[in-house]
């Protein structure tokens, strides 16, 4: 009976000493927030799209560090970019939906051009300057190639061209060799692995 | 002192636990994927097994042995460890998010790890001291530790070489985990316990 | 020789420093004695915009212009550029892109420029003969007025080097005349035929970074050239501090780290440049330049280039005006018809192979060469799995593991690439000459390189726009709450007031309401 007792008390008093350390050590550690979504945040291209079905980066971070949002619907990300969330998150690969078009940047036909500001106050990054009954122009160097500004664009001339390609940023491709193509096969298998 | 030394040469090279004795496979072929991840890997471990070990004895020696309540070992041994690794999980949940994020699920594990539990139950057989049980605690982790990131390195380099599609994945990564097994065989019989 | 104990030896002074790896490709010295000729004067010259490191030019003339020799044609823009000037007296007949010598094939914004035939000097800049007391920064600023770039192919703008930082002081000059990239020979040449002007250019250099000490380092499959330079030496009573060096024939003896560490066993540290071990390293071509440009106040117009290669019918060095097209260069020299034959811009270890030859000769031209397609190492289209032998990280000069990098840059893994040095890469193509299972591995350094650079570009244009993002949030969060402090004060002020009044005030606020609410969005 008193070893039976002993046991009992023993347990219970070491269960309890455990569960106060536990209760202590989670106030002390407790995460505020969750970093997880600046990291993601900082994978994705900013172009603010809303082509992943959020509107914004940041919302489709959120997403995905706390609702367990697929890593595959970054359109301008591309694969790149999903198999870099998918890597930090430690999920599968997942493939894009989406073939990611090549990079565009709007372009303001200023003849035409009424002087509305819709486009100014559509556009997610300030890449376009102008005022009331003044011409607006999209500065190409910030354009992030997102077509909000298309649409609310009342007389439609707003045009999305392919982005120039500089010399100054070709870069070599991979050599025509049957092992480099079996590189980039490599490269998706390798991502499963977390 | 030559004790110590022995102790801990036996725990870190000889009776090794992932590849002699056989106990702690799971998280040895879980994350030893990347090096960064079996490096964090094997201090929560280190920190685990070495804290264990000596709780464990305490326990055992200051209330299992005079209350006679031997019988309960496991459960005791074991409710010490999950504490500890719920502890620990906090911290590096703190410390480091993306370690967190790579660990997963194997930091969970280390709970029911058979090496932990080894580790502790071993102890208390072998009916060590507290010095010798601490550094034996230590030094398993020690040995985890320093295969898990050898184990780690050459995964990395199999990644990326080209491997026949039949070897690709767990074929090669078992093939290779018996070869370490059989290397490290070679110091058997170099430290008798 | 174990590389420990040889080492060991290099720091006892028991034998020459050299650096680990290099290889010994025959080295083809066809043009080695073939006196340099010049160029006949093609009837129309190409120049590009950007024939250097840095930004590209803006042409100062229009089409219909007439242009004299050495007369400045494009302006530089920004501080790492040096201007383009004309290579000969003729009219500007377009301005348009035209293909230039570069893997990618793509073109550049360029001036085409029709002889007249007159080759008439523009003679507006003066001669410096006293530049022993002439301002350094007045010499730097000629050397930046009259194009100079590294003619040993770097086209790094040579203004740049030449200037005396207090926080890094110059101790010596080292005049690269190694040439160690087979088949060409125009340092060779120059040196042979130009001796006293190169040393003029050396002691300009030395001046202008105030320094009384200079090795003039030549190759030893080289030696009558450097029998040249020490005759030309011993005739002057300048230069006490120079003195020539010959050493050992080895590919890539010529790469500036590589010399330096030959030269005086110290290292440059990676991402380092030579200044800051105190050395400056300039090509024999680059100094005769820098003499051309101060005493003879001639622009960068011309420059001697190896014509070559198995396919060549009559192999030269000829002096080529900077702009000429390749075509006619061949043509000079026998070669019209270009089946089956590859165009090297370049020497064949790091030069660009040209899919065809209507490109101008620039400023980086110091070889072309016509080589038959049979004598190419075709094999890397064969590419094998890699065996492991370890000749790759022999030959490297800069002590790298070659395999295992590309591995890392065919599976796309880069961060890991970049922390195994991949940026210390010379891409001197060593490795990829030694290996056993034909792998191209400079081909996937390039590659990885390459998309390291655009990741970098991205992230940065990403950054940017979510800042901008992040403003305008903020910019906008900022006016709602203007308004909405506005239109509660507006509401307190006008409640206890007449009904006539505050029905104008509301139909005035409704109006600045629907502007607002426009803007909203």
């Amino acid at each position: 009976m008193t070893g039976l007792l002993y046991a009992l008390l023993s347990l219970g008093t070491f269960a309890l000493l455990a569960g106060i350390v536990l209760a202590v050590a989670q106030k002390v550690f407790h995460v505020e927030g969750d970093p997880m979504v600046d990291k993601i945040d900082a994978l994705l291209p900013q172009t603010q799209c809303g082509q992943c079905g959020y509107p914004g980066c940041k919302p489709y971070a959120t997403a995905v560090a706390s609702e367990g949002e697929e890593v595959n619907h970054c359109v301008p990300g591309g694969e790149r970019t999903m198999l870099a969330i998918a890597d930090l998150m430690g999920v599968e690969p997942k493939a894009v939906e989406q073939e990611a078009a090549a990079p565009m940047l709007a372009f303001v036909r200023e003849d035409e051009c009424i002087g509305c500001t819709l486009c100014i106050k559509a556009c997610p990054v300030d890449a376009i300057i102008g005022a009331p009954k003044q011409y607006h122009t999209v500065l190409a160097d910030h354009c992030t190639g997102c077509e909000l500004c298309v649409e609310p664009c009342p007389v439609d001339c707003i045009d999305m061209l392919v982005k120039p390609e500089l010399i100054e940023h070709w870069s070599w491709p991979l050599p025509e060799t049957r092992r480099s193509r079996l590189g980039h096969e490599r490269r998706e298998h390798h991502a499963g692995h977390a | 002192m030559t004790e110590v030394a022995l102790i801990l040469l036996s725990a870190v090279l000889v009776n090794k636990f992932a590849l002699t004795k056989f106990l702690g496979i799971c998280p040895f072929l879980g994350t030893s994927g990347k090096v960064e991840t079996a490096v964090g890997m094997s201090f929560a471990v280190m920190f685990v097994m070495t804290l264990a070990s000596v709780c464990s004895w305490l326990v055992q020696e200051f209330v299992l042995v005079p209350l006679g309540l031997e019988y309960l070992q496991t459960i005791f041994f074991i409710l010490i460890i999950a504490a500890l690794v719920q502890f620990i999980e906090m911290m590096i949940h703190k410390t480091s998010p993306v370690l967190y994020q790579a660990l997963g699920i194997f930091l969970p594990l280390i709970t029911t790890n058979c090496a932990v539990l080894g580790v502790a139950l071993l102890n208390v057989q072998q009916e060590q001291t507290f010095v010798s049980s601490a550094l034996y605690g230590f030094g398993a982790a020690v040995g985890f530790a320093l295969v898990l990131v050898l184990f780690a390195g050459l995964r990395e380099r199999m990644d990326v070489s080209p491997v026949p599609a039949l070897f690709k994945g767990s074929p090669l990564t078992l093939i290779t985990a018996g070869m370490m097994s059989l290397a490290f065989m070679g110091f058997s019989g170099l430290v008798k316990i | 020789m174990p590389a420990m104990l040889r080492n060991l030896a290099q720091r006892l002074g028991m034998m020459a420093h050299s650096f680990d790896g290099g290889i010994h490709p025959s080295d083809h010295k066809l043009g080695a004695g073939l006196h340099s000729e010049p160029c006949p004067l093609s009837p129309v010259h190409i120049l590009p915009m950007k024939m250097h490191i840095g930004e590209a030019c803006l042409p100062l003339v229009a089409v219909g212009d007439r242009v004299l020799r050495g007369q400045k044609i494009a302006r530089s823009e920004g501080y790492v550029s040096v201007p383009v000037h004309a290579p000969t007296s003729g009219r500007v007949v377009r301005i348009e892109e035209y293909a230039i010598p570069h893997p990618s094939g793509m073109g550049m914004p360029s001036i085409i420029i029709e002889s007249d035939g007159d080759d008439a000097s523009d003679d507006s800049l003066e001669p410096i003969t006293d530049w022993r007391n002439t301002d350094p920064a007045l010499l730097r600023e000629r050397a930046r007025m009259c194009g100079l770039a590294g003619l040993g192919g770097a086209v790094f703008p040579t203004f740049i080097k030449l200037v005396q930082d207090s926080r890094f002081p110059i101790e010596t000059v080292v005049l690269n005349g190694i040439e160690c990239e087979p088949w060409l020979t125009t340092d060779h040449r120059l040196m042979l035929e130009y001796a006293d002007e190169i040393l003029t250019g050396l002691a300009i250099i030395m001046h202008m970074v105030n320094t009384d000490s200079a090795i003039i380092a030549i190759e030893d499959n080289k030696s009558d050239a450097a029998e040249a330079i020490e005759q030309a030496l011993a005739l002057r009573d300048d230069l006490e501090g120079a003195r020539v060096v010959l050493l050992p024939t080895r590919y890539p003896q010529g790469s500036e780290k590589q010399l330096i560490y030959s030269l005086t066993g110290r290292e440059v540290p990676a991402g380092k440049l030579p200044m800051h071990i105190g050395m400056l390293c300039q090509n024999v071509a680059t100094a005769r330049a820098l003499y051309r440009a101060v005493v003879r106040a001639e622009p960068l117009t011309e420059r001697l280039v190896t014509v070559s290669g198995d396919a060549m019918p009559r192999p030269a060095n000829l002096h080529v005006r900077i702009g000429t097209p390749m075509r006619y260069v061949f043509a000079q020299q026998g070669l019209t018809d270009f089946e089956d034959v590859r165009i090297l811009h370049g020497g064949p270890m790091m030069g660009e192979l040209l899919r065809h030859p209507d490109v101008p000769v620039v400023k980086s031209t110091n070889g072309m060469l016509a080589m038959l397609e049979a004598s190419f190492m075709g094999g890397h289209t064969q590419e094998q799995a890699c065996i492991r032998c370890g000749h790759c990280s022999e030959a490297c000069p800069a002590g790298l593991v070659p395999n295992l990098l590309a591995d890392q840059c065919r599976s796309d893994q880069f961060e890991k690439a970049e922390s195994y040095d991949l940026f210390d890469c010379i891409e001197c193509g060593a490795c990829s000459y030694v290996c056993p299972s034909n792998i191209p591995l400079v081909h996937y350094f390039r590659y990885g390189k390459g998309q390291i650079a655009q990741q970098r570009r991205e992230k940065s244009f990403a950054e940017a726009s979510r800042l901008r993002s992040e403003a305008r949030e903020m910019r906008i969060e900022r006016e709602n709450q203007a308004r909405a402090a506005r239109r509660s004060s507006v509401r307190k002020t006008h409640a206890p007031a007449a009904e006539s009044t505050a029905k104008t005030d509301a139909a005035g606020d409704s109006a600045a309401d629907k502007t607002d609410e426009g803007s909203k969005d």
